[in-house]
Formats: structure tokens, C-alpha cells, sequence
């Protein structure tokens, strides 16, 4: 702790501001966050969800038993928020097919499957190590061409924050890293802390700002001591030491703490004139942009009393969770839970084959003792617990009655949308109700009724407009029939005064016509009945008859 | 003496009171959207015709006319709840004689069994089926309201109504069906090299 | 292999609410103790008396509400509801009485409003409250505290007493509290009350025997009995301050003034806060969550105004004492309270 003080005090660390609530959980980041990153053998098949992160997927370039190398780019972005995906290493691909992702609903997506062929064979590298000639739409070109999302939360395309030009008061690392258990960062910020301060530089060359402040909470001395030696001299950035409290690393608190400000509810920091982003995250926008090497594997803390070895590894992105604890001594008592992610906003996973994503930064099998299941919910006492550790100053318990009366209405009064997810009003509730579940849940609810009401709108409006194009249609029909009486009627005026005109021998065609629709119907009713001889269990969407 | 004192002052009191509110509704009033327009809200818009009206607003018409508020399937007991906020009256089941509250669901054209009829094109009273004479057609499956009205139509029987998949942004947080999600797409078998 | 599903977060700080409410009945030992010393030991039987009719009670009404017997005894806080109200009222009432009180708090004030976390009065006071209305005679049968009192019971002529109204020897209640001169001697809140109408100072008033120090004889050192066991509440976080110091502000504040201006018709903030129902109110009953405000501005306010009606009625109103009504009223006032106290969410500030 003395070793913490010091550093304070040379960097002048003052923090100007303080976010209410929060709580201070159990830290447990030993011992992840004194092991050096493993690297682990390579898995049997690497499985990569097409869309990683917030947005449509991209178009798929490869095909079933292409051979690809390392860094190879496996599909191209989509138009917007899209992000290319990458081999992380080379290797035949497997398959194209769904497969369950890693995500709390253990629902499949579209995945690319490779089976490594070991070789680690690299295709081509564009290192740039001079970056400062270089315009900055290429830059932002290549950091996006890397496939590049925020490492530290949700996964929004990196390119993308860094391309909204606005003016930047200060550009902010976050290096809080505020969950218990997880230590990727921290273990990162001490191994390659030069690494992440030429990310910085770069990200602070593309969005051309002065000040940077470099946020580390107070647990990390080691991490602190490194990044204060990589930053050495460096006037532009200041190293911030964060006192320990969770969620300090949440963007939205992060901010209130360094600059006293707050982001005003709907808006993004960077209209305050803010850019936040991870350590990760300027460490893999340095290994881009130098080495010319996109985003191909992330560090990932594996840990919990489940695991022998519990540490930091680089694991490939599309690395089968399975493998990660095959390689960590993985004793599951009964009822294990594998959590990805930390224990406050981790989400559990259903089966050991989902991936590892560019937003996973933890894997935890916790034992019952370490981290017991919750009792049985009981009723709210209103005591406020919730409300007092709230970071974004809500009534949790008022979001809960509401939520369980589904009031949606009032439950966006209350501002449930400013509800950042964090786990802490559960974690301290003596009901143990899991408040946070009812929030999601409430919130999936909106959306969804949302949704279904625009699409209902959407629906009218083409109902609507096929009611009027029908109408139109008739009348321009009518007023054909009345035009082509009108010439029928001047044809016979002229073919009475012409008697030896020729009459129209349209009405053989149709009659082909028809014969031949006759055909397709007898073909397809004969392969029907074929296949249904053959196969009795496909035949379950006979039309259904309705009234109208 | 005192009884008619107190009748007066009673009936004073109430005419001031009755001008007041009689010029207050006049002078305050709100203006609503016409019922109709409200009701068509509430419905879900699949234009359907399950409940013997040609689509919704004709039902939504119905109503305000003083029919049932139970004859829509795919709005199911939500609509019908709010329907009977709206309306003012009691809510009650679903009429089963105009079908039953279903998972969502889409048509989707078994396209190499299309014949090109275009019968499917005119039934769709959304207009969320492409295709010409003779070509294959498709349906734009977010545009799809999951009516049904397109599948009697068919001469060779290939529209099939498939339940709409949820997909993880979707999902509506339900912890119990995470492990039927796991077991509905049954990996397959590893192959190690 | 099969992984459990659960929802985050997948911790917790151990700190439930059956837990909070064994540490409430721990810390409301020092002052019962003190009470049972200073007014016999019917204390404990009406404890035991309340705490058997709120569980028989609470299973009784989770069976009529179709759920599992057990489930709402499990949180404990009708046990707290039970021992509040045993020890607020007087040592010998009779049987029926606390039965009677208990039954209407757990029955109708708390399960008629649906239960656990759902009732808008606290359901102690409530039961107080009806008590103190319904049967006035045996709700303020206060004995003298034991250190002035003639007669001193036995465990037997205690139970005697609150099982049939007399002592084996045939002494009502009433005749109980008789002092050395035969004259029936009443709380000190009750005495003040009555003696300043009839036209004596308090300089005078305190010169009989029912005060002693800084108050009313007994009932001084039960309050700071109280006052311990809410400090310890205040320091294991189960309770935060600002209630307990809204309501000694909202109490003791009108009554430092009116004391300067009236010290002889006022009583001073010492009386006040060591006198009745005092610390017992400020610490453990208008702490109940439940039935408080739920932002800490609104606690405040909900405390200052329950101590200012405490002020308000044992200085001008019929009663000598005055929490439960305070509370009551303050209850009504929860919902107005947190609709103008709901603090600004993140972002939402100007």
C-alpha cells in the first residue's frame, strides 16, 4: 500500500469527483493477478460466432475446407457497425453452421469452424511502425480492417467511436478494471504497459487530443508502478489512481470520477467531449496499426476454486471453453456454475463449447463455498439497501415492484433504461432478490413490445397501401374495359366498313397456358405424394383452412 | 324557514357548480383520436381475418360498433386485456371459434416446389410476398405478419407457417429456456485430427 | 455434464433479512432487561405470550394465502413485530390484551394489505394503537418502577396477575399501584401531564417520587437501555442513522425552545428524549423499513415529523405519550414523502 501512496503523490493523482453508491466486494484478484499469461496448446477447433459484436454480421468469404492463414480475413464487414472476423491461426475450415454462442441464452449463431493445422503460418502483414505520416481516416480504416471492439464491455466497434468528430477535452484508458476476480488488465498493464502507452499515443494521434488520463484502481499497484515507468515523462498523460469500489470501471462512473461531470441520460460521453477505452483495447490498436496484426486473441483470466490453475492466458478468440479448463485443472463439484465474465455482471453458460469472443476477459468456476448460490427470494422489505448502493441513483425497489407488475409505463418513468446492469443492488440485497434479472427481464419486454408495435405500424401502413393500390388498380382496370369497349366499338364501326381485317388468334395461348400449369401442378403433386410416401414426419405444414 | 334556507343554498351552490364544470368541459376539453383509431392501435396488425372481419381496421370498426373484443388469436389475452382497458369492459377468453393464441410464426415458400402462380402475391394482404408470373416467389420474412391467408391458396401446397426462431438480442431473459436453447441445437460430435 | 444456470450477480454479502431481524431482537436485550427489572417479569411473559399468537398467526395466514406454511416465518420479522408491541405495553395487562393486539397487527395490518413488505402502518403501533383505544384502563396500567413501587411480584403473582387480573392475594392492578401515601402513582409522562393541569410547575412535579435524576424514575435508565441496543443497530448497519437522529431532532428541538420559554411549564429535551416510548420509537419502530420512507432525505423528513408530532401531543394533546400515533400519521405521509424525495438519476441532473 506505502508503494501505492508514493505513486499517488508523484503523479499528482487527484480525483476530482465521486459517484454515489457502490459497494466493495471481495476482491479475490490472487491469484490471477501475480501469474505471468500462459499460452496454451492449441485447441482442436476454433469456433467464431460471425457477429462478435453490436450490429448485423458480415458477409462470410470462405467456404467449407478452404485452407486460411493467420490473420486471414474470414469475413468482410457489413455496412454499418459491422467488423471483419480473422483466423486466429491457420488452419482448414471445418464447417459453416450454427453453433451455441456466448451468450446468456446459449442460443446457436452462424460460426465459422477451423480445425488449426498447427503451422501458425501468417499471411500478409502490413506493419506500419511509423504511423504519423499517415492520414487518419487510414488509420481509422486499419483499425477497423482489424477487426477491433472494445475489449473492456460491450464490443462496440472501435473504429467506429474513435471516427465521431467532435472536439475531445480528454481521452480516457480505462485500466480500473473494478470486478472481483478478473485481473486480464491488470495483468496486461504489467506486462506490457509500453505496449498499451504506444496504443494510447496512437489512439490520442487519431482523435488528435491533448490529455489523457490513464484510470487504475488502487489495487494494482504492480500494474501502476509499470504504466507510471512506461509513461515516464510524458506530459499528455496523467495516471489516475482510482480508490477501490465497484463499479468504478463502468464507463458512466469512470467519468464522474475523474472529471466530476456526469453523461447526461441517452447521450454518449463523447458529447461531453469524452472518449473512453480499455487497456485491451489500445493494446490491440497498437499490435495493429505497428505490427499489422488484427484482433486474434485476447487475455483471459481463468479462475475460481474450481480450477487448479488459476491465471491469465492469451486464448485465440473462438477457443472452446472446454479446452480453456481442460489446460487449467478443472474439478466441477455438483451444480457447477462456469461464469464468463465476473461474478457481479458474468453471465453463467449452459455448455462448455461457446467460445471465447472478443468480450470475454474472464471465465470463473467458482465453488458453493466461494460464491454461494442465493437463498430463496424473499419479499422486499424496502429498506433501501438497494437505493443507498445504486451508482446511477435509482430506486431499485421500485423498479422491482414495478417490474413485477410489468408497468412499463412507469417503469420508464423511474428511468429503468439508465439502469447500467451492475449487480450492485442485488449483491447487497437481504431479500436476496435478483433485482437485476427483473430489470433485464423488464427491459426485454420493452423492446420487444417496441418492436412488435412498429412492426404492427408497419404492417398497417402496407395493408393499408395495398388496399389503396387495389382500389387504384380497379379503377384503372374499369377504365381499360371502358376503353377497350370504347375501341372494340370503333373496330367493329371500321371492321363493318372493312369487312376483310384479320380477328386476334390470342385466345389459343392462354389456353396453353393454363395446360401448362396443369403440368407443374401434376409434377409437384406427384413429387409431393413421392416424398411423402418416403417420409411421413415431414408432412406437418398441410395449409391450415381458415375462415375468410 | 331554516330547512328552505338550506334547500336554496344547496341549490345555488349546485347550479354555480354545474356552470363551472359545463364551461370547463366545453372550454378544457381533450381531443382523443376517434375510437376506432385507438382500437386499431391495440390490434396486432397481422390482417389476418381470423376474427371475420377483411383485416384489422375493420374489426377495429366492429368494435367501436359495439362487437366483441375477444375474436382476435394473434393478439391474444394482451389485446384482449387492453382492449377491455380501452373499451371499458370486462375481459374474457379468447373466442375459440376464431382460433387459438399461437407462437409467432412466418410463412416461408418451399421454393423449389414454386410454380410461379402468383396466388400466394394476391392472397398476402401485406404485400410481403415477391415474385412474378412464372418466376419463383419468396417471402420478405420481417415484412411476413404470419397471417396464414397465403397457404390455402396454394395449388402445390409449398408455404409452410414456421415458428419464428428467437435469436439472442430477442431473447427475453428466460433462465429456464436456456437449457432446452443448449439441447435444441445438438452439437455436433468433435472431430480431433 | 450439466452447469447450473443462475442469474448475476453470483455473490452476495450475507447479510439477509432473517438475519437483520435476529440482530433487532439482540439489540433490543439491554432495554428489556432494564424493563423486566424495573416492572417485574411480566415483560418476558408477554413476549412469550405475543411471539406464540404472531407465528400461529403468520402460519395461519400463509395457509389461507395458498403457500407453504413456513415460508413467511422464515424472515423472523413477525417475531420483531411480536416483541415490539409486548414491550410496549404495561407488565400485568391481561392475556387477551397482547393476543388481541398481536392477532390485528400480523392479521389485518399486515397480511389483509398482502403480506411481507406491503403494509403501509407498522404493524406494531397499529396493534398499539387499537389496544390503547379499545381497552384505555389496562393499556395504561403502568406499575411505579420497582425502585419506588410498594409491592414487588413474584414470578408466580405475575402470571397470576396477567392470566387473571389479580394476584393470588386478590390485589387488582389498580391497587398495585398505589405509593407508601395511597395514592395510585402514574408514568411520568402521565404525572407531568396531569399535575401541570392541575396547576403545579415542574419544578415541583419533579420533586415526587416518579423522578430521579434526569427523568422519570426507571424509565430513564430503560430508555438508555434502548439507546444502547440502537447504537449497536446504527454500528452493525442494520439501521441508519438518519432516522434516529430525525426523530430526537424533530422531539428535542421544539422542546429545547419551549423550554427556554416556558421552563416551567415545559419539559426540557432530556425528559423528553429519556421519557416513554422515546428510544424505543426512535431506534426500533420507526426504523421498520418497511412502513418508512426509502431515500435518506425522505427518512428525515419522515423522522423529524414523527418526532415533532411526539412533541406536539404529549405537550398539548390527550395523551401522555405519543408514538404510536406519530408514527401512524408519519406512515400516512411515506408515500407523499418518497414521491417528492426520489433522488436524481444518473444523467437526468440539469
Amino acid at each position: 500500500m506505502s508503494d501505492v501512496k508514493t505513486v499517488n503523490r508523484d503523479f499528482n493523482t487527484d480525483i476530482i469527483g465521486q459517484f454515489p453508491g457502490g459497494v466493495h466486494p471481495p476482491e479475490r484478484k490472487q491469484p490471477a493477478s501475480s501469474r505471468p499469461i500462459r499460452r496454451l496448446p492449441l485447441p482442436a477447433e476454433l469456433i467464431l460466432p460471425v457477429r462478435q459484436h453490436i450490429g448485423p454480421s458480415g458477409k462470410v468469404l470462405v467456404e467449407v475446407g478452404d485452407r486460411v492463414d493467420k490473420g486471414q480475413r474470414l469475413t468482410e464487414a457489413g455496412l454499418s457497425q459491422g467488423l471483419p472476423l480473422h483466423a486466429p491461426t491457420s488452419g482448414i475450415i471445418a464447417a459453416i453452421e450454427e453453433r451455441p454462442t456466448a451468450h446468456a441464452s446459449g442460443l446457436p449463431e452462424q460460426a465459422i469452424v477451423i480445425h488449426p493445422d498447427g503451422e501458425e503460418r501468417w499471411g500478409n502483414k502490413h506493419a506500419l511502425p511509423d504511423y504519423h505520416d499517415v492520414e487518419i481516416s487510414r488509420l481509422l480504416e486499419l483499425v477497423q480492417e482489424a477487426g477491433i471492439a472494445g475489449l473492456g464491455g460491450a464490443g462496440f466497434p472501435t473504429a467506429q467511436k474513435l471516427a465521431q468528430q467532435k472536439p475531445l477535452k480528454h481521452l480516457i484508458i480505462n485500466g480500473v478494471e473494478c470486478e472481483p476476480y478478473i485481473a486480464a488488465d491488470d495483468r496486461l498493464m504489467q506486462e506490457y504497459a509500453d505496449d498499451i502507452i504506444a496504443g494510447t499515443r496512437i489512439l490520442q494521434y487519431i482523435t488528435r487530443c491533448d490529455s489523457v488520463l490513464f484510470a487504475i484502481e488502487d489495487n494494482k499497484p504492480e500494474a501502476i508502478k509499470a504504466i507510471a515507468a512506461a509513461i515516464d515523462d510524458d506530459t499528455q498523460i496523467k495516471l489516475k489512481v482510482v480508490p477501490t469500489k465497484y463499479p468504478s470501471g463502468g464507463e458512466k462512473q469512470l467519468i464522474e470520477l475523474l472529471t466530476g461531470h456526469q453523461v447526461p441520460s441517452g447521450k454518449l460521453p463523447m458529447d461531453i467531449g469524452l472518449l473512453m477505452q480499455n487497456v485491451g483495447t489500445a493494446y490491440a490498436v497498437k499490435r495493429a496499426i505497428i505490427h499489422g496484426e488484427p484482433l486474434l486473441e485476447r487475455v483471459v483470466t481463468l479462475t475460481g476454486e474450481a480450477l487448479e490453475q488459476r491465471g491469465n492466458v492469451w486464448a485465440l478468440l473462438g477457443t472452446p471453453i472446454q479446452h480453456l479448463l481442460d489446460e487449467s485443472g478443472f474439478n466441477p463439484e455438483k451444480k457447477q456454475r462456469i461464469i464468463m465474465g465476473g461474478p457481479m455482471m458474468g453471465f453463467t453458460l449452459p455448455s462448455t463449447e461457446v467460445p471465447v469472443i472478443k468480450t470475454t476477459n474472464c471465465i470463473l468456476a467458482p465453488t458453493d463455498h466461494e460464491l454461494p448460490a442465493p437463498g430463496p427470494e424473499l419479499a422486499c422489505i424496502r429498506c433501501g439497501a438497494c437505493s443507498d448502493v445504486c451508482p446511477a441513483t435509482l430506486q431499485p425497489q421500485q423498479l422491482q415492484w414495478l417490474a413485477k407488475a410489468k408497468d412499463y409505463d412507469e417503469l420508464e418513468k423511474h428511468h429503468l433504461f439508465d439502469c447500467i446492469e451492475c449487480g450492485a443492488c442485488a449483491y447487497v440485497c437481504p431479500s436476496e432478490i435478483p433485482l437485476v434479472h427483473y430489470y433485464r427481464k423488464a427491459k426485454a419486454e420493452v423492446r420487444n413490445i417496441a418492436r412488435e408495435k412498429a412492426k404492427a405500424e408497419q404492417a398497417r401502413k402496407r395493408f393499408e397501401a395495398r388496399q389503396e393500390r387495389l382500389e387504384r388498380e380497379k379503377q384503372e382496370r374499369l377504365e381499360r374495359h371502358r376503353k377497350a369497349a370504347e375501341e372494340r366499338k370503333k373496330m367493329q364501326q371500321e371492321k363493318a366498313s372493312r369487312p376483310d381485317s384479320k380477328t386476334d388468334s390470342g385466345d389459343e395461348k392462354p389456353a396453353g397456358k393454363s395446360a401448362a400449369v396443369a403440368a407443374a401442378i401434376a409434377r409437384a403433386k406427384a413429387k409431393k405424394a413421392a416424398q411423402a410416401a418416403k417420409d411421413n414426419a415431414d408432412e406437418d405444414s398441410s395449409a391450415k383452412g381458415n375462415e375468410s | 324557514m331554516s330547512l328552505f334556507g338550506a334547500v336554496i343554498a344547496l341549490g345555488v351552490l349546485a347550479l354555480i357548480f354545474g356552470v363551472i364544470l359545463g364551461f370547463a368541459a366545453v372550454k378544457f376539453r381533450v381531443e382523443s383520436d376517434p375510437i376506432v383509431d385507438q382500437i386499431d392501435e391495440i390490434l396486432p396488425q397481422t390482417q389476418c381475418g381470423q376474427c371475420g372481419y377483411p383485416g384489422c381496421r375493420p374489426y377495429a370498426q366492429a368494435i367501436a360498433d359495439g362487437d366483441d373484443i375477444n375474436k382476435c388469436p394473434p393478439g391474444g389475452e394482451a389485446t384482449i386485456k387492453q382492449l377491455a382497458d380501452l373499451m371499458g369492459v370486462e375481459p374474457k377468453p379468447l373466442d375459440d371459434a376464431h382460433g387459438e393464441e399461437d407462437v409467432k410464426k412466418v410463412a416461408i415458400i418451399r421454393e423449389d416446389e414454386c410454380i410461379g402462380c402468383t396466388k400466394c402475391i394476391q392472397a398476402c394482404p401485406v404485400d410481403a410476398i415477391l415474385g412474378a408470373a412464372k418466376q419463383m416467389h419468396t417471402v420478405i420474412e420481417h415484412e411476413c405478419t404470419g397471417c396464414d391467408l397465403c397457404v390455402e391458396p396454394c395449388p402445390v401446397d409449398c408455404i409452410d407457417m414456421v415458428a419464428v426462431k428467437p435469436k439472442p438480442e430477442t431473447w427475453q431473459w428466460d433462465l429456464d429456456t436456456v437449457k432446452e436453447n443448449i439441447k435444441a441445437n445438438s452439437i455436433p460430435v468433435k472431430v480431433v485430427e | 455434464m450439466s452447469f447450473k444456470i443462475a442469474p448475476s450477480p453470483h455473490g452476495h454479502n450475507q447479510r439477509t433479512t432473517s438475519e437483520m431481524m435476529r440482530w433487532v431482537c439482540y439489540a433490543l436485550v439491554p432495554g428489556v432487561l432494564l424493563q423486566s427489572y424495573f416492572f417485574g417479569p411480566g415483560v418476558w411473559f408477554q413476549i412469550t405470550l405475543a411471539v406464540a399468537t404472531a407465528v400461529l398467526a403468520e402460519m395461519a395466514c400463509t395457509v389461507a394465502r395458498e403457500r407453504p406454511a413456513f415460508s413467511a416465518l422464515r424472515d423472523n420479522t413477525a417475531i420483531v413485530t411480536a416483541i415490539l408491541l409486548a414491550i410496549s405495553i404495561p407488565s400485568l395487562a391481561p392475556w387477551w390484551v397482547i393476543v388481541i393486539g398481536t392477532l390485528f397487527a400480523i392479521v389485518v395490518v399486515k397480511h389483509v394489505y398482502g403480506g411481507m413488505g406491503q403494509n403501509l402502518f407498522n404493524p406494531a403501533m397499529a396493534g398499539y394503537v387499537l389496544l390503547l383505544i379499545s381497552f384505555p384502563v389496562q393499556m395504561t396500567n403502568w406499575l411505579p418502577a420497582s425502585t419506588i413501587s410498594e409491592h414487588s411480584l413474584t414470578l408466580w403473582q405475575t402470571l397470576h396477575t396477567i392470566l387473571f387480573e389479580y394476584t393470588p392475594a386478590g390485589y387488582s392492578v389498580e391497587q398495585l399501584r398505589a405509593g407508601i401515601d395511597g395514592v395510585t402513582m402514574a408514568t411520568p409522562l402521565d404525572t407531568i401531564k396531569t399535575e401541570l393541569t392541575r396547576g403545579y410547575t415542574l419544578t415541583e412535579i419533579y420533586q415526587g417520587p416518579e423522578f430521579s435524576y434526569f427523568a422519570g424514575a426507571g424509565w430513564q435508565w430503560i430508555n438508555l437501555g434502548f439507546l444502547v441496543g440502537g447504537l449497536l443497530l446504527i454500528q452493525q448497519r442494520i439501521i441508519s442513522w438518519h432516522i434516529p437522529l430525525g426523530f430526537l431532532a424533530g422531539l428535542c428541538l421544539p422542546a429545547f425552545i419551549a423550554h427556554i420559554f416556558a421552563p416551567d411549564l415545559m419539559p426540557g429535551p432530556i425528559v423528553h428524549a429519556l421519557s416513554g416510548a422515546t428510544m424505543l420509537g426512535a431506534f426500533f419502530i420507526a426504523t421498520d423499513p418497511v412502513s418508512a420512507a426509502t431515500s435518506n432525505r425522505g427518512r428525515v423528513i419522515f423522522a423529524l415529523l414523527i418526532g415533532f408530532i411526539v412533541f406536539v401531543i404529549r405537550s398539548w394533546g390527550g395523551y401522555p405519550d405519543a408514538v404510536a400515533f406519530a408514527v401512524l400519521l408519519a406512515n400516512m405521509c411515506v408515500p407523499l414523502i418518497d414521491r417528492y424525495t426520489r433522488p436524481v438519476v444518473y444523467g437526468h441532473g440539469d
